[in-house]
């Protein structure tokens, strides 16, 4: 309900205008990352061709229903799950009708590819996962990127700052949860509007610590954007619009691959190309 | 005057449905965790035999983060899919809903100051923590279930902010129940320890494979279960947020403190009817029944 509130108005206006950037982008796949879709058993990808379905928000249910149907790369993801098993990575495909598809996925794809214009695939946010595997689940979708050959929309679904009222207010009372969240968000979007994907990634557990409510171990998004996009600041970035979501921050931004870079945190946090699961260390470091 | 004739534990991994093979789940096993599913089918006989008029199930798989969520329709019915474990929970599903005692416990909640909502769209689903704990204690789908959604406040804020108000929520539940002519049995949905394996065996019902996740956590979940068999509930509660920080344990829903508050934290022993490992988290089945004409001392 876009209208309610002039923020939503913008945003939803900025889904419009990335929309029509993607029509015209001559994209072959969307490929979304979301947090609202948890996993527990590994890394899971959407490969039901053909998901249909109503999907309900289980907090924002009097905001309507929402219908859905949407059309999967297939190949993509049986491509991406297998690539996923190379590097060490447990994942599986998903195709089962009536499979609960969550509201980022939902909402994402229906303003983003209404007509089902290009294909998509969506895959999970492992509640466990921390840097190591997100950065190898990012790399294993590059992998399958370029064996296929497929020009990518990347997607990340995920708010900037998630902490929202806990209790009900009016549309248009809607505002940041607080001064700290509103600071980070500028400044996280300043990152972003510099292109500095990179940067955001390595900045992403003080992020976590910062402005996000710890319901996961981890902030991960970015880590697994830059590691499929690429780990650079090699970006042009261009915020299209900002607002309140009941108090979290929500973002339409777009980052376009270019050749100028700015910005070089230094970082001592390697560079996974495997993920080699849990360490058992109950019986290290004995003399 | 109404009146809550048990409390049950009544944990919903989707592995127990799957293994028990009901017409209304569409994948089939070979069977599995029977040492949880034989204490269901004893608690489910208990409750064959008590005069009950509804069943209240308090789920942490319908998480809402502003206020405390209650059904407002009487009838749903559709599919639900785990999107967890989807290849062993796609349950079809019709279920009534007592909307006079859901909207009396709104109310009451409401009254106490709690933020609350009435869930009035035909096309929510219901989640699959309900389905499976309701089913597991009633294949039959006899009774009226009133879902009860779980605020995350422990995320936003504290374990202790999740408890206190976890408690708050079940007097006021406890009030709407007593005030109704409604006899009624309340389900705490949950496992207790809950690390997750996150690598699933081929066969999922290879019970070789089946194990606590660690022996911490099953020394907690064994501690906790022990104050449950000595009638120590009020022990059990004060340690719901460290047992729930230290085995990241399911009942970070507020589901087991609302429950043990609205039954006016009971002091005698519950009934335990199993343990057992599910992918690693600790599960037990347990009741608490005020009727010490009743009440058994089951294992």
């Amino acid at each position: 309900m876009p209208e309610q509130n002039e923020g939503w108005g913008r945003l939803r206006a900025a889904y419009d205008t990335a929309r029509q950037r993607i029509e015209e982008s001559n994209a072959d796949i969307i490929l979304i990352y979301s947090t609202t879709w948890p996993s527990i058993i590994g890394h899971q990808i959407q490969a039901n061709p053909e998901p249909k379905w109503v999907h309900v928000d289980d907090d924002f249910h009097f905001l309507g229903s929402m219908p859905y149907e949407f059309k999967m790369d297939t190949e993509f993801a049986q491509g991406y799950h297998d690539n996923c098993g190379k590097r060490g990575l447990h994942s599986r495909t998903i195709n089962y009708d009536g499979f609960p598809i969550d509201t980022g996925s939902v909402v994402a794809l229906s303003l983003l590819n209404p007509d089902n214009r290009i294909p998509a695939c969506i895959v999970s946010s492992n509640v466990y996962a921390n840097r190591a595997e997100s950065i190898v689940l990012g790399k294993a979708a590059r992998d399958t990127l370029e064996a296929q050959g497929k020009k990518a929309i990347v997607v990340v679904v995920s708010t900037l700052s998630n902490r929202m009222f806990t209790e009900h207010i009016a549309p248009e009372e809607d505002k940041i949860h607080s001064p700290k969240d509103e600071e980070w968000n500028q400044k996280i979007m300043q990152f972003f509007s510099e292109g500095r994907l990179e940067d955001l990634s390595q900045l992403s557990r003080e992020i976590h610590g910062q402005i996000r409510v710890q319901k996961v171990v981890a902030y991960k998004p970015v880590w697994w954007m830059a590691a499929t996009m690429g780990q650079s600041n090699n970006y042009n970035g261009e915020v299209l619009a900002y607002a309140a979501l009941h108090g979290s921050g929500g973002a339409i931004i777009q980052l376009t691959p270019t050749s100028n870079s700015i910005g070089d945190k230094e970082f001592d946090e390697d560079d996974i190309d495997y993920y080699t699961g849990d360490r058992n260390v109950l019986d290290k470091g004995m003399i | 005057m109404g009146e809550i004739v048990a409390g049950c534990i009544a944990p919903h991994p989707p592995h127990m449905v799957y293994a028990d093979n009901p017409e209304q789940n569409e994948p089939h096993s070979e069977g599995g965790w029977e040492t949880l599913r034989w204490g269901y089918a004893k608690l489910a006989r208990k409750l064959k035999s008590l005069d009950y008029d509804a069943m209240v199930v308090f789920t942490p798989h319908w998480q809402t983060y502003v206020g405390t969520h209650f059904l407002g329709l009487p009838n749903f019915k559709s599919k639900s899919v785990d999107p967890i474990f989807p290849n062993l929970f796609r349950f079809n599903y019709d279920i009534n809903v007592d909307v006079d005692l859901s909207v009396a416990m709104h109310d009451a909640a409401k009254d106490a100051g709690l933020v609350t909502m009435m869930m009035e769209n035909q096309d929510f689903r219901i989640d699959y923590g309900t389905i499976v704990s309701a089913h597991m204690l009633n294949p039959d789908w006899d009774k009226p279930v009133v879902p009860i959604s779980s605020n995350r406040n422990r995320h936003y804020y504290s374990v202790e902010v999740m408890n206190e108000q976890a408690r708050a929520l079940g007097r006021a539940c406890r009030k709407a129940i007593l005030e109704s002519d409604k006899r009624v049995v309340l389900v705490s949905s949950h496992s207790l320890s809950h690390r997750h394996f996150t690598v699933e065996s081929p066969l999922p019902e290879d019970m070789s494979k089946q194990h606590i996740y660690n022996h911490s956590n099953y020394v907690w979940d064994m501690k906790l279960i022990d104050l449950m068999r000595q009638g120590k509930m009020q022990e059990v509660v004060d340690l719901m947020p460290e047992f729930t920080e230290q085995t990241i344990a399911e009942t970070d829903s507020g589901s087991f403190s609302w429950m043990m508050e609205a039954m006016g934290m009971p002091d005698y022993p519950a009934e335990i009817y199993g343990y057992q490992s599910v992918i690693g988290t600790g599960n037990t089945i347990a009741a608490w029944d005020p009727n010490p004409e009743t009440r058994e001392l089951v294992l």
